[in-house]
């Protein structure tokens, strides 16, 4: 047995597997150059009748050819694996922009997207979110806010009455009834904000609806002043509206705020009605037994589906209202 | 509220220089929203002439009366027009417009062929100026307004600006042009001229006995003015100049006592009331109508009074509804020579409550219910007189007084409370310079501060803040974010409501928001009955279709369902989360406890007390097929599992265990119901529709529903998981045959409660229901686990066997053998 003799097997073995045009005859050439008929295996397995010496040297021979055997071999099996998959996995190619969304798509309402909008940036701010009952004390909805039963304020908010008329029970036409309950229920200081439906009786057209929703919000803290008002409107805004937005206070009357302001927004090139607010009458805050001397606030209201239409350009109530799925569906679940 | 320009100028020096929207945005800033900005005559141009009628020919071989007219235009020939208008003959003075001159709507009159002549203009109305709605027939001029030839651009004071201004309820004062241009005057930084000044000082003589004037209760009205004039020639007509700001104001010129009414209400503020004197018997009093009687109003309306209803009598009947709008019996007409004319400082709430119980606001009713400076009363009367003497032959008879006017008190503020409110500095010397600018006496020693007479709104500090901070400008505030307190979030039940929301929309459901109102027909078609059926009615409903609070949410969802169908859509899931008003509380007597201090803690409670509860639900509406069908294949229909499905996940989502019954329930099909209970609650109810609503309404067949209380719903209790066992599991299956009416559930429940503590789950994997023999056989894989050895053989089939044990006594099971 010779070095030469063996270096030419591992040359032939070499040699067939490059030459193996498929993994089947790579298969049949593994058998003749390192399968157990192959002149290497059967080199190999004359070591043990050689003496000591010999055993060392062709052993050592012997392992480096079998090592080198063992290497082509994976060298052309991982190449013909290669070969094989890019030709059977291109088979099997298919068109993957076939449509496959078969359920249906849902969404959440567009109004309790902007409610959990607006609710996620005051609770940021460390407000709480405070609800009341729809159906509503008109104590709580008008007196408690002062405004008095005959006055003209009153009117202003076309109110639907619950039968007996008596019972002076309301459809709540603000969600400033709220505002009185946490006053009465809490301890300043009250930082909270008041989103949910109301009513009026307006009938539906492309801007106005008898059901709507308010986000309002209530600060009553020592030292709160019509700049923090000012302050937290700015912020509210730009939140919602963007960047660049800019905001005006306007003088306006409201029975439970003095001084009372709108605020307007100008949005898209154009002044926009956006709100209400003003600091918190002190009368309002004396029937809530709010220490006057001690305490002021501010309070502010807007209209969400005025909000949602000036910001996404909607020109039509009706799309709010009517719950048909091709315009909800757009808006996904707000994320 | 309208301001012409014109007239605001009278009583403002408004330099040139000025533009409308400067006065705009004047006013803007000191709060008054200014609607609209009339140019009138921008879009009319001349030649407008005024001219008298010298010829008429009828040309009567027309459907319609044509005429050719001869017009003396102050040109050296007559200039004949066509004119369809009749109401007008020889020697009129009219307005023309000549060839080359554009009327609003850009009408292009010139030279023109028609009806056979050549109309060389046009005999112009009203409408056609642009400077009224009146139409009637072309608009004939007073001979002592006009010169032929003059221009009638210029004579009809055609070109000026109007605002239309949106007056707050506290500002009464400026529904006047008074009140108007005390603001512009104060925005501006201008002079002021007040228009009662030069009426502080006039009187009249009396030249006989008028008619008395007398106020039954003075809480009901403070003063009562009463100017008696006689001798009015009824043919006086009204200037051009008063009959044109009238029409600015968007009102009618009708005739010159009620035009004088009118003009001095509108400039001055104070709605006054003319009676015809000979039809009075004896004196006149304010007092309540006392009993329920007819009585006609001006615009012919008999209406029947309410004994509170506040009056203007003589000593036989009602002649006025008080402030509001006069009777027909008293009314000015054509032939009235002598006047009684009332001017009163009513109660704003008398006014408003005789306002709201008639439905009735009228110009009068709207300035008197937001209160009227209670000078002027004597100013506003003496003006009508100055007037009505001025312009006809009337003369002053006499003036009759009673009561006297009643200001707003003294106010006494501190200076430093302005600043603080505002959040910025600003000297007491500017407060006090502000407060008189608006009218104020400031005495900046003690800081007592006198209102105008016609501010009965500034009562307390913060009133006059706000006319500081205005008048300043709210621009000026500096905006600042206020201390935040440290934490806050959601409560439970909101983050639970959102996770419910949220989790339905990502499994295809798209959520809706329907009105909450419904009516009789809907609630007895859904089936519902008892307390279900109960609930408040809205005493004045948007319409009387649905007149009633809703007492489910499903209802709202198949209408919306409706009309996605009628729109096209064929397969959806929607649902909503709202409450829901049953009449389970019976509504109490309103609790109205005075307002100027905090109400007692007990009447506090009762008020809440008295609010029913209202319930909070969701509900869902799944119609058509659960998948949208394309390429992939076919779908199949929603079906009453998939409404049990969602429901219970929901209690799943909410972490709550429940348990399971089939339910007659309306508006569910009496078969397909499911009851889930949670701590023997029953919360949510889930199946097919009742085939009858599902017909009614026009749904797909089989339709199904769901609807969780989830106020009802416990707090989710803290989570104490149980240690996850690593031993190998044992599965055992074991197949039950039970009566078909015996529900999985209970046969599941008894399963459980035999197999012990090992028992890691149960599966029904196979429901077969051809056994025969009014029979179903129902297969389960049990799952047994102990935390710490592997189970033997024996072990498991005896926790098998002592669950089918169970079984077989709860529920008569046999087990089932190959």
């Amino acid at each position: 047995m010779r070095q030469e003799e063996v270096t030419q097997w591992v040359k032939d073995a070499q040699l067939a597997f490059s030459a193996a045009p498929d993994l089947d005859s790579l298969k049949v050439a593994r058998l003749a150059h390192s399968g157990d008929k192959a002149p290497i295996s059967l080199a190999s397995r004359t070591l043990g009748s050689l003496s000591p010496e010999e055993k060392a040297s062709f052993g050592k021979i012997i392992g480096d050819a079998k090592a080198a055997i063992a290497l082509a071999l994976a060298q052309a099996t991982s190449d013909l694996e290669a070969q094989r998959d890019k030709k059977v996995l291109l088979e099997e190619v298919v068109d993957i922009t076939l449509p496959v969304n078969r359920g249906h798509r849902g969404g959440l309402h567009p109004i309790s997207i902007i409610r959990n909008e607006v609710s996620d940036f005051f609770i940021e701010q460390g407000y709480s979110v405070e609800e009341g009952p729809e159906l509503e004390s008109g104590w709580l909805n008008f007196d408690a806010l002062n405004i008095p039963a005959d006055h003209p304020a009153r009117t202003m908010q076309d109110t639907f009455f619950i039968e007996p008329v008596e019972s002076g029970m309301v459809l709540r036409t603000h969600t400033s009834p709220v505002q009185i309950r946490s006053m009465l229920t809490q301890e300043p200081p009250i930082y909270v904000i008041c989103p949910g439906r109301t009513f009026r009786a307006d009938e539906l057209d492309a801007t106005h609806s008898p059901v709507f929703h308010q986000v309002e919000g209530l600060v009553i803290d020592k030292g709160i002043t019509m700049a923090h008002l000012k302050g937290t409107l700015d912020n509210f805004a730009r939140h919602m509206f963007g960047p660049d937005v800019t905001t005006r206070l306007r003088p306006s009357f409201f029975p439970f705020t003095e001084p009372s302001a709108e605020v307007d927004i100008f949005f898209n090139n154009r002044w926009i009605e956006w709100g209400g607010c003003g600091m918190v009458n002190p009368k309002v805050l004396a029937t809530c037994g709010i220490d006057t001397d001690v305490y002021s606030g501010f309070a502010f209201g807007m209209g969400l589906e005025r909000t949602l239409m000036v910001r996404h350009g909607i020109t039509d109530m009706h799309d709010i209202v009517e719950g048909d799925l091709r315009f909800t569906r757009q808006f996904g679940v707000g994320l | 509220m309208r301001a012409p320009l014109s007239w605001l100028k009278e009583f403002v020096e408004i330099p040139a220089s000025i533009t409308a929207d400067q006065i705009s945005d004047g006013l803007i800033r000191v709060g008054f929203e200014v609607e609209d900005i009339i140019y009138q005559g921008a879009d009319l141009t001349g030649p407008l002439k005024f001219a008298r009628v010298i010829s008429i020919e009828e040309l009567t071989e027309h459907k319609k009366p044509i005429r050719y007219v001869g017009l003396d235009c102050g040109e050296k020939e007559t200039r004949y027009v066509i004119c369809g208008a009749t109401n007008f003959a020889v020697g009129d003075l009219i307005v023309a417009a000549l060839p080359g001159a554009v009327l609003p709507g850009n009408f292009a009159i010139s030279a023109r062929e028609t009806y056979g002549k050549t109309s060389n203009g046009m005999i112009c109305s009203a409408r056609e100026l642009g400077i009224s709605d009146e139409h009637a027939g072309i608009m004939v001029i007073a001979e002592t307004d006009a010169k032929i030839g003059a221009d009638a651009i210029e004579g009809l004071q055609i070109n000026d600006v109007i605002f239309d201004v949106a007056v707050n309820p506290d500002r009464g004062y400026a529904l006047s042009i008074r009140g108007i241009a005390r603001e512009v005057a104060g925005s501006l930084g201008s002079q002021f001229k007040d228009p009662v000044d030069p009426l502080r000082n006039l009187e009249f003589k009396q030249t006989g006995v008028g008619v008395t004037a007398k106020i039954a209760d003075r809480s009901t009205a403070s003063v009562f003015y009463l100017r008696t004039l006689s001798n009015f020639d009824p043919v006086a007509t009204t200037p051009l100049w008063m009959r044109r700001r009238i029409e600015k104001m968007g009102m009618r010129s009708i005739s010159l006592v009620v035009d004088v009414t009118n003009y001095v209400m509108l400039e001055l503020g104070q709605p006054l009331h003319a009676f015809d004197k000979s039809k009075l018997k004896g004196g006149l009093t304010i007092k309540r109508a006392g009993t329920v009687q007819p009585f006609t109003t001006l615009d012919g309306q008999i209406r029947q009074l309410d004994p509170d209803d506040l009056m203007v009598c003589d000593d036989e009947q009602p002649l006025a509804l008080a402030g509001t709008m006069g009777g027909a019996s008293s009314e000015i007409t054509e032939s009235t020579t002598d006047i009684a004319l009332e001017a009163v400082r009513f109660d704003p709430t008398c006014i408003a409550k005789n306002s709201r119980r008639h439905k009735l606001s009228s110009e009068a009713s709207r300035r008197l219910e937001r209160s009227v400076d209670p000078s002027l009363a004597q100013f506003a009367s003496a003006r009508f007189v100055q007037l009505l003497t001025e312009n006809s032959s009337a003369q002053h008879v006499a003036t009759a007084i009673d009561g006297e006017p009643i200001y707003s008190p003294v106010v006494t503020i501190d200076p430093n409370y302005v600043s603080k409110i505002l959040g910025f500095d600003i000297p007491a010397a500017q407060i006090a310079q502000i407060l008189r600018l608006i009218g104020c006496d400031v005495d900046e020693k003690t800081w007592a501060i006198d209102p105008p007479s016609w501010r009965s709104d500034l009562l307390t500090a913060a009133d006059f803040t706000e006319e500081v901070a205005r008048m300043i400008g709210y621009d000026k505030i500096p905006s600042v974010l206020p201390p935040r307190p440290k934490h806050a979030s959601l409560t439970p039940t909101q983050k639970r409501r959102r996770a419910v929301a949220t989790m339905l929309a990502s499994r295809g459901l798209a959520e809706v928001q329907t009105f909450p109102f419904t009516n009789q027909e809907t609630i007895d078609a859904m089936g519902f009955v008892g307390d279900r059926a109960c609930t408040y009615t809205i005493a004045n409903p948007m319409s009387e279709e649905f007149p009633l609070m809703r007492v489910h949410l499903v209802p709202g969802l198949i209408e919306v369902a409706q009309r996605n169908i009628s729109r096209g859509a064929k397969d959806f899931a929607i649902f909503e989360m709202g409450s829901i008003f049953r009449s389970s509380q019976k509504l109490i007597r309103a609790i109205s406890p005075d307002i100027s201090s905090r109400p007692s803690q007990e009447i506090m409670e009762e008020i809440f007390a008295s609010v029913p509860p209202q319930a909070y639900h969701v509900a869902g509406l799944l119609v058509g097929k659960i998948e949208n069908e394309n390429w992939q294949g076919k779908a199949r229909s929603y079906t009453w599992q998939d409404a049990i499905e969602y429901a219970q996940d929901i209690l799943k989502l909410c972490n709550l265990e429940w348990s399971i019954k089939r339910s007659d329930f309306a508006p569910w099909h009496p078969g397909r119901c499911a009851e889930l209970i949670v701590d023997g609650k029953a919360v949510a109810r889930a199946g097919e529709l009742h085939p009858r609503i599902v017909a009614k309404y026009g749904l797909p067949e089989r339709s199904v529903a769901f609807a969780v209380g989830l106020s009802t719903l416990p707090d989710s209790a803290l989570v104490r998981p149980t240690r996850v066992g690593t031993m190998p599991a044992a599965l055992q299956d074991v197949a039950l045959i039970v009566d078909a009416t015996t529900s999985a559930s209970d046969v599941e429940s008894a399963l459980r409660e035999g197999a012990g503590e090992l028992l890691e789950s149960v599966t029904l994997f196979d429901r077969y229901d051809k056994v025969g023999d009014g029979k179903i056989s129902l297969a389960f894989t049990l799952v047994f686990r102990a935390p710490d050895r592997t189970l033997t053989g024996e072990e498991v089939s005896a926790m098998r066997e002592a669950a089918t044990e169970v079984a077989a006594k709860k529920c008569g099971a046999v087990v089932r053998t190959a």
